[in-house]
């Protein structure tokens, strides 16, 4: 069948399938500056365009309408979603699409099973890669979907646990998961079981994710990206497909630095957190001491903001997810422009968690026409604080707490944070006084340099913009 | 062929982690969702198998849901990545220059 003609020379095949990976490699490349990154991912769309057309040209048989069918829904689904995506929606997004992924990745190994009588006839290592790949899989659908419906609030935001059962049914399920996978992979040639290893890990990724609290949700995306990838990897040593491996590793190379980027960030464990339950029994008692410092809260008027920041040189601004709920990064940079105007220099702060997933508050920025060298990431702008005349904190909270630094009984203590308290003037704009995602109270608030805007973000910008105008 | 497999397996991870360590936060949003249409290559696995002899009808309507699947994430993540990453291309440095339209 192979062989028959050239472009089904296996060797051939291999070729392409080395072209496509080498663009995915490089395209990549390209996403290590925002002015070659339009190109790179470009390149990489084309690496996978090759592959699916090697891919095409290898296999013999037909079934090429429901090859049609597949792709014509796929893309009748994707395109609009992919364009109508507002930018604040990008998290749950990117967790559909794992989901998406990881539910292609079990379904084929299950077919690979039907179809193969449970794995009779194939090597061993075939049926473990693809049973390694369906329990991943299915974990990584049901988690996702999960973790969707937490963002796009169709679950609560809270934690939702069985408390002290949790671990234990956790454990539980993953023994249960992979027992039937051993069984299979023994040659048990039961779908009974298989079906039955493919619910147990469902009902792990729904276990693991359901405790999550919202916050921690930059680092559940990331660990079910590379659960993901790594899933597409093992699907591909068991196809045999070189592509499939290379495109699968990349995705969980990326997907666990970014995991454990986010764990540094927010200063927890990645066990930690699959364990559950920010929001839960640990922060209490810092919260409860944390009325230790009730001292006095200075508040101030948009006039007021809008004197300070018109005689500043520098002005930091550091966004928090509040902002983006708010809708406000548009009048925020209407706000930077007046300033800028006035020959103000505006720069931006993004702490690594700011937003919902990896780097989502510089794609809000950037889509609020903000210029990407504005945008300074911790380690870059932290130095700056000390010269800067009007630090302006917009619905951010827990990154600006010097509890990090200085509390060793709060539950953020080390984490990595916006060292704002050095500024000059310090700038609060809250809806009120309420601790943030994490239930801490921050010490910033009763700084002697700190003022707080009470009131919505959208509406209070809006504001200072306008008394500025009249300076 | 388990060997070679696990070979370029093993290379991918650690080329993956050079490659990705150097990408900036910045970039981090659209690397998710380019990472996203990268694992829309599980799309190949589909089409291979629905390929092999012999699968039943059951075998077809699962193939054909996770082609759909791989395909939404190949399309769908390309596309919004690309405009994504639009947004970060425009206009890096004219923006001082900008007057207010008030």
């Amino acid at each position: 069948m192979l062989a028959t003609s050239f472009f089904q020379n296996e060797n051939f095949l291999r070729v392409l399938y080395i072209v496509a990976f080498a663009l995915f490699i490089y395209g990549l490349m390209g996403l290590t500056g925002p002015r070659t990154a339009v190109r790179g991912n470009r390149i990489a769309a084309v690496g996978m365009a090759i592959a699916v057309i090697a891919t095409l040209l290898q296999r013999g048989e037909g079934n090429w309408g429901l090859i049609v069918l597949g792709v014509a829904i796929g893309t009748a689904v994707g395109i609009p979603a992919a364009r109508r995506v507002r930018m604040t929606a990008m998290p749950q997004m990117v967790a559909l699409f794992n989901g998406v992924g990881g539910g292609a990745v079990f379904l084929i190994a299950w077919a690979e099973f039907r179809n193969t009588g449970g794995y009779q006839g194939t090597a061993t290592y075939v049926a473990v890669f693809s049973v390694f790949a369906a329990i991943i899989g299915s974990i990584s659908f049901w988690g996702s979907n999960i973790a969707f419906g937490k963002l796009q609030e169709l679950l609560p935001g809270r934690p939702i646990t069985l408390g002290r059962l949790q671990q234990p049914a956790n454990f539980a399920l993953a023994a249960v998961a992979i027992g039937l996978g051993v069984a299979t992979v023994a040659g048990a040639h039961s779908q009974l079981l298989f079906v039955l290893m493919l619910l147990a890990a469902a009902a792990l990724g729904n276990a693991m994710v359901l405790p999550i609290g919202g916050a921690d949700m930059p680092v559940v995306i990331s660990l079910l990206n590379a659960a993901t990838g790594l899933s597409a990897a093992a699907t591909g040593v068991a196809l045999n497909n070189p592509a499939l491996i290379v495109a699968g590793m990349i995705v969980g190379a990326s997907g666990s630095i970014l995991t454990n980027l986010m764990a540094v960030a927010m200063n927890r464990s990645i066990p930690a957190i699959i364990a559950g339950g920010f929001g839960g029994g640990g922060v209490v008692e810092g919260a409860s001491g944390a009325g230790a410092f009730a001292g006095t809260v200075r508040a101030t008027s948009a006039a007021d903001v809008a004197m300070q920041l018109a005689y500043a040189r520098l002005v930091v601004v550091v966004p928090g997810y509040g902002m983006a709920v708010a809708q406000a990064q548009h009048t925020v940079r209407e706000l930077a422009k007046a300033l800028e105007t006035r020959g103000v220099e505006v720069k931006y702060a993004i702490h690594p968690v700011a937003g919902r997933m990896p780097g989502h508050m510089n794609v809000l920025l950037a889509e609020a026409d903000v210029p990407y060298d504005q945008l300074k990431e911790m380690d870059d702008i932290n130095p700056e604080f000390a010269r800067t005349d009007v630090a302006l904190v917009i619905g951010a909270n827990d990154v600006t707490n010097p509890a990090a630094h200085t509390n060793p009984s709060s539950p953020i203590y080390g984490m990595p944070i916006l060292d704002v308290e050095n500024a000059h003037s310090v700038v609060v704009i809250k809806r009120s006084m309420n601790p943030g995602f994490a239930g801490i109270e921050n010490e910033l608030y009763f700084k002697p340099n700190t003022s707080m805007l009470f009131g919505d973000a959208k509406a209070a910008v809006a504001d200072i913009t306008a008394e500025l105008a009249d300076i | 062929m388990l060997v070679t497999n696990l070979t370029i397996l093993v290379l991918a991870g650690f080329i993956g982690f050079a490659v990705i360590s150097k990408i900036p936060n910045t970039l981090h949003t659209p690397l998710m969702s380019g990472t996203n249409a990268i694992h829309g290559i599980v799309l190949l696995g589909g089409l291979l198998v629905i390929g092999f002899a012999g699968n039943s009808a059951f075998n077809k309507v699962i193939l054909v849901i996770a082609i759909a699947f791989g395909t939404i994430n190949i399309v769908g993540g390309f596309l919004v990545t690309d405009r994504m990453l639009e947004m970060f291309k425009r206009k890096p440095t004219e923006a001082p220059k900008d007057s207010e339209p008030k």
